[in-house]
């Protein structure tokens, strides 16, 4: 789950990590009402889960609290990468930047220990930096029975150049925001830029925190600042269900049993000419509530012209599968064509009660691709006729 | 022969009395696998009861192994219980661990990997269905009808597609000699690098498929390993081609993180180390078939 800006940097600041004066506004009113508390010089920032606000305009800079009003009317609505921006965030401007530094902990998955990295080139697109200059990213592995030591914050700040006498502070920044990190479950805490301000001192301008969605359940305050708004209907109903479901853009629906096989069997329809409509994972050991919940879930979406069905039971059985789907033509009148692939455990039994309901089936995962892709570009054709 | 479980492995079934943990020892004992124990905290002294036979149960692992001999242990606990069960097996001097568990948070398996850096004990999963070596074992939840006793060694890091994939060379007649699924975390107990080297020095194992999958670099560092190390063919699906970058595929860590983890990445590191990569989970067999 990932967190907005706000959110991040507060959480960060709970940790001693220095961050701007600012609240959050969903009315221009707010906005203006914020920037006359903080003075006037302020930034005025859209808050949505995703990166290139700055360059989608999302971000501007107001002098007064008039600027920023009328800035917040024209970012508040506006859509960014299909994120409809709900909130602004008015922070008060750094007063001048000397310095972007790079700062993130995260998981190292190859040594699995956490990692602090750090460049000094902060405030650009860090894939970029590490891709073409792998030499100014700057790592060290955090021993979470150690937590960060002095001289690895040391050596960090002196291999991006940062001031002798910002050093101490340097260290308990990298400290708290490995903190924040470990007490909130996270898998990322970033902060990009750190700047140093005209007065030189530190401070994290914009920060990005991602939580680890296994930990959630310990971690309730967490839970509650889901942005609920900004997770798809469709895809909300799943997880509450226990069904695994990202829409995409496609016509072809899958619901498969098992992420691995579920990626494979989008990768076959692709394949095959086709184009999925969605990853849906029903789980292990589904039954034929979350079946339907998920054939549902697929056919409410309006682009979706066919629907591929693949189970291969070892603990999911063929024969509750079965009973789903025909549980979910009951409850939900549809004419898109469907085509069942199942294997496995009472895949017989799951079969011999599809055949009785007169279900297109299929034995291998191609042939049911090969079907499904057709049965959608039947459909495609006979819409544009 | 065969790698990590045969017809030797004493298995201990921590969780033994819960719905999954009771369904799947009936199927471990129906394939043959000796249970030798169960453990269901304060339920000791009682027994869990089979088709064919009485398998008494413990308070704690450390007590089944005293009692029993046990030289393996199955997990099926809940998320919230499962890394103290991992724990207890290990303190037990459990060789081997095999874990079932969904859900374990990352941090909490950075301490478990820690702590087992020390130990004896090898960890497979967390978030896996187990391993099965037909005619011998079988530990965990892979379907035994679809296995059949043979020299292909198969590791993935999936489930069903990992039965798909045996299933296709079962039907073609080609038998198995271990099945070993590593799970999806991105924190795992035994990676790629382990199962391919236990491979490559077993004797009845003649070729191996690998089953990856988008998220981390594994695939990438298994690759260097065959092309370092391995004397045995290998063959490779890689799933999740089409996924979309930013959205965890189900599996914690399957995932495209900015440019890191893609498909394209695997598939061109597996073939430059000469591994042929299958495009569709149907043609594997027809690659580990040919010459």
């Amino acid at each position: 789950m990932n967190l907005h800006e706000y959110q991040a940097k507060r959480l960060f600041a709970e940790h001693g990590v220095p961050i701007p004066q600012g609240d959050v506004a969903s009315t221009p009113a707010e906005a203006r009402e914020i920037t006359r508390e903080l003075g006037g010089k302020v930034v005025v920032k859209a808050q949505v889960l995703t990166g290139g606000r700055g360059k989608a305009g999302g971000v501007k800079l107001a002098n007064t609290a008039d600027e920023a009003e009328a800035l917040a009317k024209q970012i508040l609505g506006m859509d960014i990468k299909g994120f409809k921006v709900r909130r602004v965030l008015i922070d008060k401007q750094a007063p001048g930047i000397d310095q972007e530094i790079y700062l993130a902990v995260l998981i190292d998955r190859g040594r699995r220990l956490p990692m602090i990295m750090a460049s000094a080139a902060g405030g650009m697109d860090i894939e970029e930096v590490a891709e073409k200059t792998p030499e100014k990213i700057i790592t060290a592995h955090i021993e979470p029975a150690l937590g960060v030591r002095g001289y690895q914050t040391t050596y960090i700040a002196s291999q991006i150049d940062l001031p002798r006498e910002l050093w101490r502070d340097f260290h308990k920044i990298v400290a708290g925001l490995y903190e924040c990190f470990k007490r909130n479950d996270a898998s990322l805490t970033e902060i990009n830029p750190l700047v140093i301000t005209g007065e030189g001192k530190l401070l994290a301008v914009d920060g990005k925190m991602s939580i680890d969605d296994n930990a959630l359940s310990r971690q309730s305050r967490l839970g509650e600042m889901r942005d609920v708004a900004e997770e798809p209907e469709a895809e909300r109903e799943a997880r509450l269900t226990g069904i695994n479901f990202i829409k995409l853009d496609g016509n072809i629906g899958c619901m498969v049993n098992g992420a691995g096989l579920a990626m494979t069997t989008m990768d076959i329809i692709k394949l095959f000419g086709g184009d999925p409509a969605n990853f849906l994972d029903i789980g292990g050991g589904a039954k034929s509530d979350q079946v339907a919940t998920g054939l549902r879930l697929i056919l409410s979406d309006p682009n979706v012209e066919a629907v591929l069905i693949n189970i291969f039971g070892g603990i999911t059985r063929g024969d509750e599968v079965a009973k789903g789907i025909l549980q979910a033509l009951d409850e939900v009148q549809t004419n898109v064509p469907m085509v069942v692939r199942l294997a496995g455990t009472n895949a017989k039994e799951g079969r011999a009660i599809l055949a009785d309901a007169s279900m297109e089936t299929a034995d291998t995962l191609s042939e049911a691709a090969r079907k499904a892709v057709a049965a959608a570009a039947e459909v495609t054709k006979a819409n544009q006729e | 022969m065969s790698i990590l479980v045969d017809k030797n492995t004493r298995l201990v079934v921590q969780g033994i009395t819960g719905r999954e943990g009771s369904f799947h020892t009936q199927q471990m004992v129906a394939f043959g696998t000796n249970v030798v124990a169960g453990v269901t905290p304060g339920k000791g002294g009682q027994w869990f009861e089979t088709d064919s036979q009485k398998i008494p149960i413990f308070d704690s692992v450390k007590k089944a192994v005293e009692a029993t001999g046990a030289n393996a242990s199955v997990i099926f606990v809940p998320a919230r219980f499962a890394t103290d069960a991992i724990y207890e097996a290990s303190d037990a001097g459990i060789p081997l661990v095999v874990c079932l568990t969904e859900y374990i948070p990352v941090l909490d398996m950075i301490e478990v990997r820690s702590y087992l850096d020390s130990k004896q004990t090898r960890l497979l999963g967390p978030n896996c269905p187990g391993l099965i070596t037909p005619g011998q074992c079988k530990v965990g939840i892979i379907p035994g009808s679809i296995v059949k006793p043979g020299n292909v060694g198969v590791v993935s890091k999936s489930g069903t597609l990992t039965y798909e994939v045996v299933y296709a060379l079962t039907e073609r007649g080609i038998g198995q000699s271990t099945c070993v699924g590593i799970g999806g975390d991105p924190i795992q107990g035994t990676d790629f690098i382990d199962v391919l080297q236990m491979f490559e020095e077993d004797p009845e194992t003649e070729q191996v498929i690998m089953i990856g999958e988008i998220g981390g670099n594994a695939e990438e560092k298994a690759a260097a390993y065959i092309a370092q190390h391995m004397s045995k063919r290998v063959t490779s699906f890689i799933a999740g081609r089409t996924a979309p970058p930013g959205r965890r595929m189900g599996h914690a860590g399957a995932i495209v993180e900015g440019r890191s983890g893609t498909a394209e990445s695997k598939i061109k590191a597996l073939n430059d180390a000469g591994v042929r990569v299958a495009d569709n989970p149907d043609n594997i067999v027809d690659l580990v078939m040919s010459s």
